[in-house]
């Protein structure tokens, strides 16, 4: 089995045989192609696309490196994406940085770069620069991933958390959880057989068709770590003003409520790598729902909530029975409990 | 999923809520009742659900001490990481125990530092570890009342079947009847009800209880951890009271009987006696409420295995946790409450997990007053 | 204290280990049944059981007529009161 070495990372023909042969065979794009020490991107290619740039940048370190649903290389290539598209930007173009530990197999190294551009080419973004560094064993795991993104916000859209009023929606795209119940039974070391995929996706695509059916939206956000709960609490804070939540209306998988049970988890603390919350205003919620659900990533489409007058800078929950319960953001990780 | 969904019914709930306030009303005394919860996954349950808003205001609850991982001392926790640290170490522990805090930081902080500190679901996938690694010593923390008893007794005995020589377990179970009976016993008790632990009960049964309504004449209702379990048990504990009874009742009797699980019995038995005391995060030192390995079972005793300091250390001076343990102060009627004392740097028992009631009581309900 | 939650005995793993496969809405994980078995009640019995799980173990098997006699009772609280309240309005 062919595997990274120190030597792929040193500077010379075998680094450049790793690039060529991994990165550059899968990226393959015309401003990628010269392989200078940057991309150059003509300016028309944004401003044609919007008035303002957005540039994102985020580390992807996962374990296992491949998962049901999903691995790192198109976890990197959509959690960036989403993290322009809920700024209401179009995603153009995509760095990405690999810092490879030495001993990984250069077949799992080849389907993840694989991976990657088959979710950048379905996104419709180029990988357009790079950079690889391989650490001795133990400095790193495995694999891990940067990827800085850049895209263009047309003109009047202005998405932003204290934009939220009391009043608005509170809509999300689908069941949540399925991320991280995924990755963590993929782990194994609970020995759970779950029968749950990543969410994992690009969402510009849903973004776009949300804001054409209800473009007063207030505000985006996926919910990755944290999951929900932490982004609903940002956006209190940030609005000022309070969220309740129907526990009834929170879209859950069968598997991952069983997954939660079974472990003592939160399914509102999981993370997501394709759910958005987006705040609405009540008079445009209905066609920002229609649109969701008529969307492929929005089938599970729905309403969990409003804003809310009262408790400003909280996030209430209205339980399943009838009662109420205050839901905070965590300290740290979620951990297993057997109490 | 059958037997939770059906236990979580919004309809029933309103019944027994509106049933609970009739006989709530009927009372004519100026305190509130005060129905304490052992367990602490009942405490989980009345957050979850935010139970406690639903029932009228002549109902009080007190969280109880059954949260295991919260009533284990400091020095537990210290002579834990001492094992930990001990070169060819692997310790496994359930999530819980992660954060709570020894005198030199938690486990969490200790795997930070390069010990190697593994989660697992169950005994059995420490066990598993250890026949995987057998080069390594592998030390499974137990923790836990009689409910997580077998599961151990079984997994060493499963061990010594195999003949398993790199296994040991951290023993620190800790047994209910003796600590309701310290609770019982202090002098401030204004506790007018039980609910008994569900779970604990499967094991040991509704017998062992008898003595609480004999002796002490109060009411005690084993129950159930759904929503409707937890309702309909207060509303029995209410009944009792109401008709002037003191018994035991079993509202979870689809799990648990009155003498118990045999088989667990056995293995317990066979596997742990008890100690002669055992020192509790928040109630001191409690006579015969914890167990050890027996003579038999040594080798699988980590405290006999490896050095450990047995350290001892005094419950913070401000930490009132004893009180409200024992019902005679509301978590946010502590001095520390929220201030020396909160779920990042928690200084008494009931902070420590997310199921301490002052934890629970901070992160659900505190902010809603 | 002392999370259990309930499951089903899908598949026996290892009869004489006493080692099964338990589900909890979908998702599967190998338990011991050690404690759910005895003269009356063999391993290949449990196959269908449903039972409360606690960390890996079986501890008790759930009696179906106790939980519907429960939930009946709930049922007829709820029935008993709609009744008074009918009484009540009709007076």
């Amino acid at each position: 089995m062919k595997t990274v070495t120190l030597s792929h990372g040193g500077g010379g023909k075998a680094m450049k045989d790793l690039i060529d042969e991994v990165f550059v065979v899968a990226f393959d794009n015309p401003l990628l192609a010269p392989l200078d020490d940057q991309a150059r991107v003509p300016m028309s290619a944004l401003t044609q696309q919007g008035n303002r740039l957005a540039i994102t940048t985020d580390s992807f370190v996962v374990d296992p490196l491949e998962f049901p649903g999903g691995d790192i290389g198109k976890l990197a290539v959509c959690g960036t994406i989403n993290d322009l598209a809920v700024g209401g930007a179009v995603p153009l173009f995509l760095s990405c940085a690999a810092i490879i530990e030495e001993g990984l197999p250069f077949d799992v190294l080849h389907r993840i770069a694989r991976s990657m551009a088959v979710a950048a080419s379905e996104a419709g973004v180029q990988v357009i620069t790079g950079d690889t560094k391989v650490v001795q064993r133990g400095a790193c795991d495995k694999l891990f991933l940067t990827t800085t993104g850049v895209g263009a916000i047309r003109a009047g859209i202005e998405l932003a958390a204290d934009r939220a009023r009391p009043g608005d929606a509170v809509l999300v795209n689908g069941v949540l959880g399925d991320h991280g119940s995924a990755i963590l039974a993929a782990r194994g070391d609970m020995a759970l057989d779950a029968p749950i995929d990543s969410d994992c996706a690009a969402l510009h695509g849903l973004v776009g068709a949300i804001l054409a059916a209800a473009p007063a939206t207030r505000f985006m956000r996926d919910a990755t770590r944290g999951g929900i709960a932490t982004v609903l609490n940002e956006i209190a804070l940030a609005a000022k003003c309070g969220i309740e939540i129907d526990e009834a209306a929170v879209p859950l998988r069968e598997a991952v409520k069983g997954f939660c049970e079974i472990l003592g988890l939160d399914p509102l603390y999981l993370a997501n790598e394709g759910r958005l919350v987006a705040i609405v205003p009540a008079e445009q919620a209905d066609a920002a729902l229609a649109a969701m659900c008529a969307h492929p990533l929005g089938k599970g489409a729905c309403r969990i909530g409003q804003c809310t007058e009262r408790r400003p800078g909280q996030v209430v929950m209205h339980t399943m029975l009838g009662g109420q319960r205050i839901v905070d953001m965590l300290i740290g990780d979620q951990l297993p409990r057997i109490c | 999923m059958k037997y939770i969904d059906e236990f979580r019914d919004r309809d029933k709930a309103a019944t027994l809520v509106r049933e609970i306030s009739k006989i709530a009303q009927s009372f004519r005394q100026d305190r509130p009742i005060q129905i304490m919860e052992v367990c602490g996954g009942h405490t989980h349950a009345i957050f979850r659900y935010g139970l406690e808003g639903m029932l009228p205001e002549q109902i009080e609850l007190v969280h109880g001490p059954g949260c295991p991982v919260c009533v284990l001392p400091m020095g537990r926790i210290d002579d834990c990481l001492a094992i930990a640290t001990q070169p060819g170490v692997i310790l496994t522990t359930f999530g819980d125990a992660m954060r709570v805090p020894g005198s030199r930081g938690s486990l969490l902080q200790a795997k930070a530092n390069g010990a190697d500190i593994r989660m697992v679901y169950s005994p059995s996938d420490a066990l598993t570890i250890a026949r995987a690694n057998p080069d390594r010593e592998v030390v499974f923390f137990g923790l836990g009342f009689e409910t997580t008893m077998p599961s151990t007794a079984l997994t060493v005995l499963e061990a010594e079947r195999d003949g398993i020589g790199n296994f040991s377990v951290f023993c620190n179970h800790i047994t209910i009847v003796p600590t309701i009976k310290a609770i019982l016993d202090s002098a401030d008790l204004r506790i007018d009800g039980f609910l008994g632990p569900g779970h604990v009960s499967i094991i040991i049964g509704t017998n062992p209880y008898e003595f609480i309504a004999q002796h002490y004449r109060k009411p005690m209702v084993v129950s159930g951890f759904e929503p409707l379990d937890v309702l309909q048990s207060i509303w029995m504990v209410l009944r009792q009271l109401a008709e002037g009874r003191a018994e035991v009742e079993n509202q979870y009797a689809r799990v648990v009987s009155a003498g118990g699980n045999a088989a667990a019995l056995r293995a317990i038995e066979r596997v742990y006696e008890l100690r002669e005391f055992f020192e509790w995060r928040g109630l001191g030192s409690i006579d015969y409420s914890g167990v050890r390995f027996r003579k038999a079972y040594e080798r699988f005793d980590a405290e006999c295995r490896f050095a450990v300091p047995n350290v001892q250390i005094a419950d913070p001076a401000a930490c009132q946790c004893g009180d409200v343990l024992k019902g005679a102060l509301k978590p946010h009627q502590c001095k520390v409450f929220g201030t020396a004392c909160t779920p990042e740097t928690p200084l008494g028992a009931l902070m420590v997990s997310s199921e301490g009631a002052c934890a629970a009581y901070f992160r659900y309900a505190a902010k809603a007053a | 204290m002392c999370l259990g939650i309930p499951a089903q005995i899908v598949r026996i793993d290892d009869a004489e280990r006493m080692l099964a496969t338990a589900e909890v809405g979908g998702v599967r994980r190998q338990v011991n049944i050690m404690c759910i078995v005895d003269e009356q009640h063999a391993p290949e019995a449990c196959v269908g059981d449903w039972v409360l799980l606690h960390v890996g173990f079986a501890l008790s098997r759930i009696d179906a007529a106790e939980a519907a006699e429960t939930l009946r009772m709930l049922g007829e609280l709820g029935e008993v009161q709609a009744e008074l309240d009918a009484m009540g309005q009709s007076r």
